[in-house]
């Protein structure tokens, strides 16, 4: 059996904040990583590779949205065996993407090179404390919602039962969710009848997902919608309990490269959600 | 009149079925041209799931070809799984194309291509969801002429009902020459209608208009005569053939799927036809002669095809891969230029006397020796005679431990059950061979952990080979000899844990061989099944004998014939069978003789390397052998890294 050299070390390691938007909103995690290994050649990125029988790219994804949940917040994270300046990354790597797949930041990871361990910076998924997800439900009326989230949010603890790998599970949904409310304005400006939550959930074991929120409230409140949810992550990153702001989990990369490095990295711009977020008129409720 | 996406209206039941993705579209290289500017409009319909459709080959070459012409617009579309169908019915949402999912009846022209006879009855769902008439008779000027083109299309009098047209054949200048005739037509105001435009078709001889013909039939069920019955249309009708694959070197840019597919790398065709002469073998009969596409072309398109998809393996197709001119050559220098790369070749379909261990090393540079695949398909010499599958077992045997003294731990081995003139002690010997092999590959390498996996397939006699007369095996035969080998096997204590063997019961091959060799009168049994629920027939979990059967019976009641007339009876010399009227070239008197040599034990060599033996295809179609060696060699590339 041919052993051949051992693979090319990693140079360099990049962090990428992804979006999955409208219609790819239906690729599943393993469409997703196929599309991105493909791009990934055709932009001659020089990607590193696994040792052993079978090769892997070193590409490692972290909490990837379901099927048929769109996401302005996906997260992945690249290693190189040379070095790339992130922004043309950024760059090369969305042309190579289908629209849809887009890529909205690249930032270096800083490596403690040669370092002790505990100055490496932490993987990205401890930084990925919650999610805020906007969930929009086509033919549900704003007043049955509201109720619905107010009965939601004022039960200690609300028990769903899900289909897992491990067979059926019951959990607790309510204290994973942090903040939760009709996003009334963004309602208004939609001309189909709708009601659209935004909430923030925590990450936690097992995870709840929105739909799980949503069986809840079916629970709670017997919210029934006619057709299935419209589900977008609109971040994800450390949750500051006092805010119920989400940081861009990125931010620690960025802050941490050398300033020589910085003027390399530094056209990427930094996760902005003022656009989400402007004239937002959450009724927020925190347990 | 202006035709919009059903998207906005199927996007909401997508989170309903299973994987969506393969709904949507967008792929890497797909295109959406303008609706309006095109003068002639194509819809290409591969009749299976996407994860199969998609990675077609002729689909994709002629949805490039047709998408690169001015005023040329093609899209395509494929059977959408039973969740979706029964939606798409309950919302009123039309068969729609993927690229710009518009509805498939706003097209001037539906051409869909059967690789296999299983996708008939996926034909009338997407037809029917369409809002296009099933059968071709009740459609009018409004709707778009249904063809039907692949290998399957050889024979489509099954389906004759449901077409307007069929051609035989390669595609690439035909369907060129079709849309030249649809636009000629459209633009002096579509004279005449659809029976002008179908007339225009057929009198070039090279479409094939099924309602211009009458079958007449004898008291027995035998077809008496087909004619045709309109001036101007020939009595036969002549298969295509592109005689320079280097002037069509197609798909150049391949089209890549988000969803996963069965084949994820971008396929090369070395070469097309197939001159070896395996009686059983329908593409290996049809697509004569052999024409090779030149170690310079295809050096070209790996390397454009790789660029432009960011696939990671490349596969080099034809009948019998090894058999190119200068395969050596083309394996070496591919292996050279992607060294490293972590780009992998793979050469299907290869025959044990054409392979070479150098060849298997250069295809596994630096790469895995996961298993190495070979198709002996009879099991004993005198069924390889048959056959005219000219492999001895000592060839094979050399063949496999070369292979194991290489490294390779697993041997996979295909064969065919239910041959003519097959009796039990032909099936039997398949477990000495795998005996032997399993024996050699511990010999050679003085290791327990060698493998041989056998797999079997039923024989369903087709169209256009000298196996067209042959009466197919019985389904209870096949099924005794199969379990016949598989008890030997299991007894087997010496090797009987070192070999696998995978086969399936007999009765999907007894229906795929009344589609096959079908007629006019099978089209009465296609729709009532396709009426019954029958769906996907390709898939053993929708595939149902029983409604098959059922259906034939009722189907065929009033009619001097039955499913066994269709499969399990012999036919003679002086038959008329459906498809005489198509021209494959081969002559018939000559498959014939072959026929008679194959009872007879006798084999024929490869016209390639000795004398022609006169099959009558190269006369016929004006057509001639096209093989290298070039003597060109191709140069390593010097790659160019962004960033």
């Amino acid at each position: 059996m041919p052993e051949g050299p051992a693979p090319a070390p990693v140079i360099q390691r990049l962090r990428v904040h992804y979006a999955k938007r409208g219609r790819l909103r239906f690729t599943s995690h393993r469409d997703i990583s196929r599309a991105v290994e493909r791009a990934v050649r055709r932009a001659g990125i020089p990607v590193a590779y696994s040792a052993g029988f079978t090769p892997h790219p070193k590409i490692s994804y972290a909490g990837a949205a379901a099927t048929g949940v769109a996401s302005e917040a996906e997260y992945l994270e690249i290693g190189l065996t040379g070095t790339r300046d992130p922004a043309q990354v950024r760059a090369d790597l969305d042309a190579a993407l289908p629209a849809g797949l887009d890529i909205l930041d690249v930032v270096q990871v800083p490596e403690a090179r040669g370092g002790a361990e505990q100055h490496r910076p932490e993987p990205i998924t401890e930084r990925l404390q919650a999610s805020e997800w906007r969930i929009r439900l086509d033919g549900v009326t704003v007043d049955a919602a509201a109720s619905a989230v107010a009965a939601f949010m004022a039960a200690p603890e609300i028990e769903v039962e899900r289909l897992t790998k491990k067979g059926r599970r019951r959990f607790d949904v309510r204290a994973a969710v942090f903040a939760c409310g009709l996003d009334r304005r963004a309602t208004e400006a939609t001309d189909v009848p709708c009601a659209i939550l935004r909430m923030v959930v925590r990450h936690t074991t097992p995870v709840v997902r929105p739909d799980d929120v949503l069986t809840g409230l079916r629970q709670v409140a017997d919210l029934a919608p006619p057709s299935p949810p419209l589900v977008t992550r609109l971040a994800q990153g450390p949750l500051d309990a006092d805010t119920g702001e989400l940081a861009d989990p990125l931010d620690p990369d960025r802050d941490a490269v050398p300033p020589g490095v910085a003027a390399l990295a530094g056209v990427s711009p930094a996760l902005t959600r003022s656009a989400d977020t402007a004239g937002e008129d959450v009724v927020s409720t925190r347990p | 009149m202006p035709v919009e996406s059903i998207f906005p209206r199927l996007e909401p039941l997508l989170p309903r079925v299973q994987k969506p993705i393969q709904y949507v579209g967008g792929e890497l290289n797909s295109q959406t041209k303008d609706w309006a500017e095109a003068e002639v409009r194509w819809a290409l319909m591969y009749p299976d799931a996407y994860e199969v459709g998609l990675p077609n080959q002729g689909v994709q070459i002629l949805y490039e070809i047709l998408n690169e012409r001015p005023g040329v617009l093609a899209e395509r579309t494929y059977s959408v799984w039973p969740d979706l169908e029964a939606l798409m019915r309950e919302h009123g949402i039309p068969q729609f194309t993927v690229d710009a999912h518009r509805p498939v009846a706003a097209f001037d022209v539906l051409g869909v291509s059967f690789s296999t006879e299983l996708g008939y009855t996926n034909l009338l769902t997407a037809l029917d969801l369409a809002g296009i008439p099933l059968e071709a008779a009740d459609r009018g000027d409004e709707h778009p002429i249904v063809l039907a083109g692949g290998h399957a299309a050889f024979n489509p009098e099954p389906i004759a009902d449901f077409l307007d047209a069929a051609v035989l054949g390669d595609g690439e200048q035909i369907v060129l020459a079709i849309t030249e005739v649809v636009r000629e037509w459209k633009a002096e105001g579509s004279p005449g209608g659809r029976d002008e435009l179908l007339l225009r078709l057929a009198a070039s001889g090279g479409v094939y208009v099924p309602r211009f013909f009458d079958v007449s039939y004898l008291p027995d069920g035998r077809i008496q005569r087909v004619a045709p019955n309109r001036p101007g249309v020939p009595f036969q009708v002549a298969k295509h053939t592109v005689m320079d694959l280097d002037e069509w070197p197609y798909p150049k840019r391949p089209l890549v799927p988000l969803a996963e597919t069965v084949h994820e790398r971008y396929s090369v065709e070395i070469f097309r036809g197939c001159t070896r002469g395996c009686r059983f073998c329908q593409a290996g009969m049809i697509t004569r002669p052999v024409r090779e596409r030149s170690i310079t072309t295809i050096g070209a398109m790996v390397e454009q095809g790789l660029a432009a998809s960011g696939l990671n393996e490349v596969g080099l197709l034809s009948l019998s891969s090894a058999d190119h001119s200068e395969i050596g050559e083309v394996a070496k220098d591919l292996a050279d230029r992607y060294e490293g790369t972590r780009t992998s070749l793979s050469l299907p379909s290869t025959r044990v006397d054409a392979f070479n261990i150098t060849l298997a090393n250069e295809f596994s540079r630096g790469g895995r020796r996961s298993g190495l695949t070979f198709a002996p398909e009879g099991g004993s010499e005198r069924m390889r005679k048959v056959i005219n599958k000219m492999v001895s077992e000592d060839d094979l045997i050399r063949t496999v431990t070369t292979a194991y003294e290489n490294g390779w731990r697993q041997v996979k081995l295909y064969f065919m059950c239910g041959l003519p003139t097959e009796a039990d002690e032909d099936v039997l010997a398949i477990a000495d061979m795998a005996r032997r092999v399993i024996q050699a590959g511990r010999e050679a390498t003085g290791r327990r952990d060698i493998r041989c996996t056998v797999s079997i397939g039923g024989f369903v006699p087709k169209p256009h080979t000298p196996f067209q007369w042959a009466a197919q095996c019985d389904h209870e035969t096949v099924d005794r000899r199969l379990r016949a080998l598989k008890d030997t096997l299991r007894r087997d204590r010496e090797y009987g844990k070192a070999i696998g063997l995978r086969y399936h019961d007999g009765k999907p091959s007894i229906i795929e061989g009344l589609l096959s060799r079908g007629d006019r009168r099978v089209g009465k049994v296609i729709r009532a099944v396709w009426e019954d629920g029958g769906r996907f027939d390709g898939w053993s979990e929708h595939f149902s004998y029983e409604r098959w059967a059922g259906c034939a019976e009722k189907a065929l009641a009033g009619e001097p014939v039955d499913l066994d007339w269709y499969t399990v009876r012999e036919r003679a010399e002086v038959e008329v069978l459906p498809w005489d009227h198509l021209d494959a070239g081969l002559d018939r008197e000559w498959l014939w003789q072959d026929w008679q040599d194959a009872i007879d034990e006798t084999e024929v060599e490869d016209c390639r390397w000795t004398p022609c033996y006169d099959c009558g295809v190269c006369p016929t179609m004006g057509t001639e052998i096209q093989i290298g060696p070039t003597g060109k060699r191709l140069l390593p590339l010097s790659v160019v890294q962004s960033g």
